[in-house]
């Protein structure tokens, strides 16, 4: 028996590949090999032979499938190695390219303060670009003499001959949603509306499009207090600043009363912006407390219910934030600055995961 | 609107500096836009003494001047004619910028001899045109610095100018004592109001007045006097400083008064001369037609209704906007007839809109003059014109009255907290509207007649919290609408919106924000460009009509970025497109395109051009992504723009079109100016339905233990048939045992003959209660035959 052992672990240490491996368990633990050819011997021996035969017989069918199952395992990984030496990738190649696609910073500015707006618990409203004149003056409080309509720039919409109905206008402001967004929902109410104004002007700093978001609180007991708080707690949320001084500065539009414009306190540092620190304050909006002649164009008893409306820039907010220079470039459609500029599809802004990265 | 601190100061006594003045302006809410302070620009220069003059050796012209300044005697060679021993002169020393030449002087050798600094002239310190000689002063010492030298002798030189942005709501401070009101109303001095006493007349006026009936309301008072024997001519040097300073031209002495008093006093007035006007001046409305040579040289044609004034001639003054050329005053004006009118701002705004004229009294009387003050303007306006020019004036010529602009408001104090926010005692109220000229009878406010803006209790709120100054606000927070977790505010548009543009970049492309208004011929060749959309009043031709679709403003944006070099692009837009004039006409669009390839050449050869199935499979990838139902069918028929053979609609039945999608028609591509071809979608993202279910619970999973079979099919059909057609009809076969039908080869032509195509598909068949047997599979699979064979015509292939 110990002669059986040795010659089968010695073939088996000597096998090359996989057949023959099968060769040697075929011949030694097959069905006919010559450990089986043994173990029928078994049935021959008295039972005190048996019982020293029969246990040495499995220790040593056991033993030889032992060292079979290793030197296949020992075969698969020197063939594997072999395999792999041969496998050799220059992985300094590149890659089948793929497009990286963007989103445009108005997107993303409209995405980050409608996150915050609505932590605030305003809800988005949106309006029509064409307007009428009615919406976008007569019920802001801004009737067809006032100046305020001449210094507008208004783009005006053709009119047909014989049809003698005021111009349609192009939006000069998100404002005329205000007084939609009142006669909708009615009050209390908080509201910002988004989207795309007109102005005819066209030079360094000024394009004939660009884009607004108006907001709007309603209530008993709004206050401009409340408009400064808003308005903080923005700043400091869509600028990502622990801190921020904002100045109100009395001001006049024919909707508010009374009026504000708004400064931020910044500073330049080679032609780098920095919110909330420096000596220098930057306009960045409008606001003011809801005329009451607006409150009733909406609907609404000017008598019972008060409250703020701002407007801010929403590209002139992209532009502080991230530092893009010139506003005309937001709508020039150039690969190069879409790309610079833009931002990608998973780059959702939250409150809890943070507005930029 | 511009003017001098040294005006100001004649309305306000003040110490105050000019930082300060601005500081408070602008917190005041008249934002000071620039300052320009002459003293900044001149504080380093001093005065020095020209000890000794001579001849530069080397050339006639040059004089060599020794000069004694406050860093002792210095060297300089000076060119000027004036340049001689015993002046005091204005030193420039070695490293002084001088602002009037932009440069810093230095050392400098001339003909061979040094030079130390300069002596300047008025043009080299920007004081004037002077440039003849250098600056020869009849008084000072050496050393004295040459701005207080100025501020002493010559203080308009270095009276800084502030201007500020007028909100069109304070007409009362297009005058510089409403200003100095203002100021004074927040305590930074005392407003001056010196006491004036009524010019009385010696005559009575040749030319009489008369408003007609229809007019009074556009024309309520008007009043004029006759001044005869005056000497007009330039006016004092004081007074051409003063509108020079603010950017006006002196004229001559009767025009700059009316001038000084349009600033002074935002009392517009204009001088006829007298000698011009044929008979008495009528107030009235045109006919029509009538016609005037203006002030400003170019000729008015009066629409029925404008005001006017004529005298027997005919129009003589587009009234309260413009005088007339004919009338107008000249240095040999010897009678002067001086109107001082109170003109409705509202018809004013209207007729300056309507004749296109911009002028300072249109600008004024559309904001609103001071009605009480049109008699007292027509009197100081005497007073200097008598001393000014000389003269003796007629009585006071009057027709109509001071309209009625009495009204009061109740202040409550209360208001000021619950408005604003803060907290400002009754009495500080209070005394803030009596120093604007508000009269308190107990809580009642009347309006002074200069604030034709206050119109209500907010009003009162507002210019007591101005005054105060609204820096002193303190935030104070907004409470919750409800207590607890805010509810998710977007609209499932909203949403949509934002999916959209989070896929179509996921999928690579690069979002553009294009401008709404395009030219007429890209908006025609999308179905647009006609007269409903368009713009009056565009500001080029380039953006003449309100966009059709998005595609127009893409394939520019791509023709752009060829142009540039850039000619791999994956561009879209999400937003409105415009299919009429009136709101509302306007609907929400998602469109992209692909031009070029699909990625530059690489090592693992995957680039190829853009095709229609790219295109395809976006457009399928974003409706997935909006919520779009999966089984949706395609139809051809698009628009023109699409190529005829290459496009599909995705659409929910005939009407109900989701989406198109495919290659864009060659021709409309050239006439675009894109290298083609280019692909491309277009979705209405409020045509997919809204889901119904309200709730987030999805439908139980139905999960086979049952093996699944697939089996492959090969049918040759017409080249024309569809592939959605067979597949349709596979499934139908057994609509509970087929999960899917998947096309995985088209093979045309070819062995198969002309027009004949082999279409492959994979069925997949999901037994749910028992396992399929050999038999089963069979009767599908002849079940499916049957079906496709029925509807495409077509056979299975051998």
């Amino acid at each position: 028996m110990d002669d059986l052992k040795a010659k089968y672990l010695g073939q088996i240490a000597d096998a090359s590949d996989e057949n023959a491996l099968e060769t040697i368990r075929v011949a030694a633990v097959g069905k006919k090999g010559e450990v089986a050819l043994k173990m029928r011997e078994l049935g021959k021996m008295t039972p005190e032979e048996r019982q020293v035969a029969g246990p040495a017989l499995n220790a040593l069918k056991d033993e030889i499938n032992s060292a079979l199952a290793a030197k296949k395992v020992g075969l698969a990984d020197a063939a594997l190695n072999e395999r792999l030496r041969t496998e050799w990738l220059d992985v300094t190649l590149p890659t089948r390219p793929g497009r990286q696609g963007s989103l445009h910073p108005i997107s993303q500015a409209s995405e980050e303060l409608t996150a915050i707006f609505a932590e605030l618990g305003f809800s988005v409203a949106e309006g029509a670009r064409i307007e009428t004149d009615w919406y976008n003056f007569d019920a802001l409080n801004i009737p067809g003499h006032h100046p305020a309509r001449a210094e507008m720039d208004t783009f005006y919409m053709h009119r047909a001959e014989g049809d003698e109905r005021p111009p349609h206008v192009l939006r000069t402001h998100t404002s005329p949603v205000q007084i939609q967004s009142m006669e909708k929902m009615g009050a209390p109410l908080r509201v910002i509306c988004p989207g795309g104004v007109y102005r005819a002007d066209y030079d360094q700093t000024h394009t004939p499009m660009f884009h607004q978001v108006e907001g709007l609180a309603l209530d008993k007991d709004i206050s401009m207090a409340n408009l400064k708080w808003v308005l903080e707690e923005f700043v400091k949320s869509f600028f990502e600043v622990d801190d921020v001084e904002l100045r109100f500065r009395a001001s006049h539009f024919p909707f508010t009363e009374p009026s504000a414009e708004v400064d931020i306190r910044c500073s330049w540092d080679n032609g780098q912006l920095k919110i909330g620190e420096g000596d220098d304050w930057m306009e960045i909006l409008g606001s003011g407390m809801v005329h009451p002649k607006v409150i009733a164009a909406g609907g609404i008893d000017p008598d019972i219910y008060q409250g703020f409306a701002f407007g801010i820039g929403i590209d002139r907010l992209a532009m502080l934030k991230y530092g893009i220079p010139d506003l005309r470039a937001f709508f020039d459609s150039d690969l190069r600055w879409l790309r610079h500029y833009g931002f990608q599809c998973l780059d959702v802004p939250t409150l809890h995961g943070g507005l930029s990265r | 609107m511009k003017f001098t601190l040294s005006w100001l100061k004649d309305h306000l006594d003040t110490d105050a500096s000019v930082d300060e003045i601005a500081e408070t302006l602008t917190d005041l809410g008249l934002e000071v836009e620039e300052i320009s302070n002459p003293a900044d620009r001149l504080k380093d220069f001093t005065l020095g003494y020209v000890k000794h003059a001579e001849k530069h050796p080397d050339a006639d012209k040059l004089r060599v001047c020794q000069v004694e300044t406050d860093e002792g005697d210095l060297q300089i060679i000076c060119g000027a004619p004036n340049a001689r021993e015993g002046i005091t002169v204005v030193v420039c020393k070695p490293g002084m910028y001088i602002p009037g030449l932009d440069i810093t002087i230095g050392v400098g050798k001339i003909r061979g001899v040094d030079s130390f600094g300069m002596m300047a002239s008025e043009r080299e310190l920007e004081l004037s045109d002077e440039h003849d000689g250098i600056i020869e002063l009849p008084s000072g010492a050496v050393g004295d610095r040459f701005v207080d030298w100025l501020a002493a002798n010559q203080p308009a030189k270095v009276d800084p100018v502030i201007e500020i942005a007028i909100t069109p709501n304070r007409p009362d401070a297009l005058g510089i004592h409403g200003i100095a009101r203002d100021l004074a109303a927040r305590g930074l001095g005392t407003l001056k109001t010196p006491d004036f006493a009524p010019v009385a007349g010696t005559f009575a006026s040749p030319i009489k007045v008369t408003i007609d009936e229809d007019t009074l309301d556009g024309c309520p008072l008007f009043t004029g006097r006759l001044i005869k024997g005056v000497k007009n001519g330039p006016s004092p040097q004081w007074l051409q400083d003063r509108l020079t300073a603010i950017g006006l031209r002196p004229i001559s002495a009767l025009v700059d008064i009316t001038n000084f008093f349009t600033y002074d006093q935002n009392r517009p007035l204009h001088v006829f001369d007298a000698a011009k006007v044929a008979g008495d001046l009528r107030v009235h409305r045109a006919e029509g037609g009538e016609t005037l040579k203006a002030l400003d040289e170019k000729e008015y044609t009066f629409a029925a209704g404008q005001m006017m004034i004529s005298d027997d001639q005919g129009a003589e003054s587009i009234a309260g906007i413009m005088g007339g050329e004919e009338t107008g005053c000249t240095d040999e004006t010897v009678d002067v007839f001086l109107e001082s009118a109170f003109w409705d701002h509202v018809q004013i705004a209207l007729t300056g809109r309507a004749l296109k004229i911009n002028s300072d009294a249109r600008y004024r009387f559309e904001r609103g003059v001071d009605p009480e003050f049109t008699i007292d303007g027509l009197h100081r306006a005497t007073q200097m014109i008598l001393d000014l020019c000389g003269g003796e004036p007629s009585e006071v010529v009057i027709a109509g009255d001071v309209p009625d602009h009495s009204r009061a408001y109740r202040l409550n104090a209360e208001r000021v907290q619950s408005l604003v926010g803060m907290d400002i005692p009754e009495s500080d109220q209070r005394q803030t509207l009596t120093r604007l000229g508000f009269r308190l009878e107990g809580n009642m406010a009347h309006v002074p007649s200069w604030r034709p803006d206050v119109q209500g209790e907010a009003d009162l709120v507002e210019e007591v919290a101005r005054i105060a100054s609204l820096t002193k606000l303190q935030g104070k927070p907004l409470p919750r609408i409800t207590d607890g977790i805010p509810k998710a505010v977007m609209t499932p548009q909203q949403r949509r919106q934002q999916m959209a543009r989070r896929t179509a970049a996921s999928l690579g492309y690069n979002e553009v924000v294009s401008y709404t208004f395009i030219d007429k011929a890209a908006a025609a060749l999308f179905g647009g460009g006609d007269d409903a959309t368009m713009l009056a009043n565009p500001i080029s031709s380039e953006m003449s009509h309100m966009r059709p679709a998005l595609l127009p403003g893409l394939l520019q944006a791509a023709a752009r970025n060829q142009a540039r070099g850039f000619m791999d692009l994956a561009l879209f837009e999400v937003g409105p497109a415009f299919h009429g004039g009136e709101p509302g006409e306007q609907h929400n669009l998602i469109s992209g395109i692909l031009v070029g390839r699909t990625g530059p050449k690489d090592v693992h050869g995957t680039s190829r051009g853009v095709d229609t199935f790219d295109a395809k499979a976006d457009i399928e990838a974003i409706l997935t992504a909006i919520g779009a139902p999966a089984k949706v069918q395609i139809l051809r028929g698009a628009q023109g723009w699409w190529h005829p053979g290459r496009h599909g609609k995705i659409c929910l039945g005939p009407k109900k079109v989701l989406g198109v999608f495919g290659e864009l028609h060659p021709k409309v591509i050239a006439e675009m100016g894109v290298k083609g071809p280019v692909v491309g979608f277009t979705i209405w993202p409020d045509e997919v339905p809204l889901p119904r279910k309200s709730g987030a619970t999805r439908s139980a999973l139905a999960q086979s233990d049952l093996q699944a079979v697939e089996r492959d099919f090969a049918f040759v059909v017409d080249a024309e048939v569809e592939a959605l057609t067979l597949v349709n009809a596979a499934g139908g076969a057994d609509k509970a045992l087929i999960t899917e039908v998947r096309v995985f080869d088209e093979f045309i032509g070819g062995s198969l003959g002309e027009g004949k195509k082999s279409l492959a598909i994979t069925v997949r068949l999901q037994p749910s209660d028992k396992t399929l047997k050999e038999k089963d599979i069979e009767a599908v699979s002849d079940k499916i035959i049957a079906k496709v064979t029925k509807a495409t015509g077509g056979t299975l292939r051998g």
